[in-house]
């Protein structure tokens, strides 16, 4: 009985196979929990969009909501890499939307309704393609404006003659790092987040199972600190969104204007 | 950490590649390059907009402080223009004033003097017939007196003599 009631806390991010569709080789997609999260993400946020698309010269709230978002991420392009980063706006804004989209629905209180929010960022196999396909831009970009010029990326400017043989390894290990860190930062911070507010609300399940006075004593303190961290994790999801698209940004500033 | 575990099973890696495609592309390429440009298309429009309309009003707060001042301008030349001609107006009546007194100034030094011509020629007359009237009276009283005849010339001789000093 008691091994029954116990949370576990990794459960929420075991993807549910929902039904087969195809193979591709010896795989097999299917539709998953994972893809309808993923799905709906991409239809709110078209809706969210149609409601900025009326275009008029005086924006009614929803307009103006659209326009701080799209004026955020192109303030942000033109900051970091200038003109030519406009270009780049489309894909620095998709993947900030999407990202941010995916992780505020997992935060989502969808379980009051018996749906069971599911956070996409929190898997490694969508955040690291995510980061793979900047990183794959990046190198695009950069090889074909600068070909083989690209490696002066890993001499900085100012590098002293005899360093020359030890900063372009430490520039290049950087450099190679940049998917990964890129990837694990945002599906470790959405991982944890899910885990603490798991193990918090397991705190509060355990405590009434042990009786009034622990459940009281234990159940207070702990939603009390759910209802913070529900907060913190709201901040995450939109630093942690806002990261992944400065940092896509800045590595693809590196590609476009070279030093 | 079924993030990590799942990996292990056949259908995991494939649906979740072959989904954020699908989902990322649709963001991409209808909400990233279809939707995006048109609002930001709105607000560069509205941008420039604005822009316009700030400095047309610059434009036309220039061309009201011009005007202005050309009005400032145009009241001083007719305000300078109006003085000039009080002062040119004041200038010649006074002008005036002063030829018709020096007119009347110079009528009435004629007839003064023309009136003391005729009082020294009155006199003169007078003096001379003083001066016959009391030759005779003299030229009488000698006679009287002595008998000699005085010549009536060296009566008025002498008479002048005593008269004039």
């Amino acid at each position: 009985m008691a091994d029954q009631g116990k949370v576990d806390p990794m459960h929420q991010f075991e993807v549910q196979k929902m039904f087969d569709m195809f193979h591709v080789g010896n795989h097999e997609v299917a539709f998953t929990t994972s893809a309808m999260w993923m799905v709906i993400a991409g239809l709110l946020l078209w809706v969210f969009m149609i409601g900025g698309m009326k275009r008029q010269l005086v924006p009614g709230r929803w307009q103006v909501a659209v326009e701080g978002f799209t004026g955020f991420i192109s303030g942000m392009m033109n900051a970091n890499i200038g003109p030519e980063g406009r270009k780049f706006t489309p894909y620095v804004f998709s993947l900030f939307m999407f990202i941010l989209m995916l992780n505020v629905i997992g935060l989502m209180p969808f379980g009051l309704f018996g749906l069971h929010p599911f956070t996409v960022t929190s898997h490694f196999a969508i955040t690291g393609f995510l980061a793979i396909l900047s990183f794959s831009i990046v190198l695009i970009v950069g090889f074909w404006r600068h070909g083989l010029h690209f490696f002066s990326l890993f001499v900085p400017h100012g590098t002293p003659w005899w360093l020359l043989w030890l900063i372009p390894a430490i520039e290049l290990v950087s450099f190679l790092v940049r998917p990964f860190s890129l990837a694990l930062r945002l599906f470790v911070a959405m991982t944890a987040g899910h885990v603490l507010m798991k193990v918090f609300a397991s705190f509060i399940i355990d405590g009434i199972a042990a009786g009034p006075a622990v459940g009281l004593g234990v159940g207070i303190p702990s939603m009390a600190l759910m209802v913070g961290i529900s907060g913190l994790e709201l901040l995450v999801a939109g630093i942690q969104a806002y990261v992944f698209a400065l940092l896509t940004s800045l590595y693809l500033n590196d590609a476009i204007n070279l030093h | 950490m079924p993030q990590i575990s799942q990996f292990a099973e056949n259908w995991y890696a494939a649906s979740q590649i072959f989904w954020v495609l699908l989902t990322f592309g649709f963001v991409f390429f209808v909400i990233g390059r279809g939707m995006l440009p048109k609002i930001e298309a709105t607000v560069d429009a509205r941008d420039r907009k604005v822009a316009d309309d700030l400095a047309a009003a610059k434009a036309a707060h220039a061309a009201a402080d011009a005007l202005e001042e050309s009005y400032r301008q145009q009241s001083d030349a007719s305000r300078a223009a109006a003085q000039k001609a009080v002062t040119d107006a004041k200038d010649k009546a006074a002008k005036d004033a002063e030829k018709r007194l020096a007119k009347i100034d110079a009528e009435l030094a004629d007839k003064l003097s023309a009136a003391e011509a005729d009082v020294s020629a009155a006199r003169n007359s007078a003096m001379a017939e003083i001066e016959s009237v009391a030759a005779e009276a003299a030229g009488e009283l000698v006679a009287k007196l002595s008998g000699v005849k005085v010549a009536a010339a060296d009566a008025k001789a002498a008479v002048k003599a005593v008269l004039h000093g």
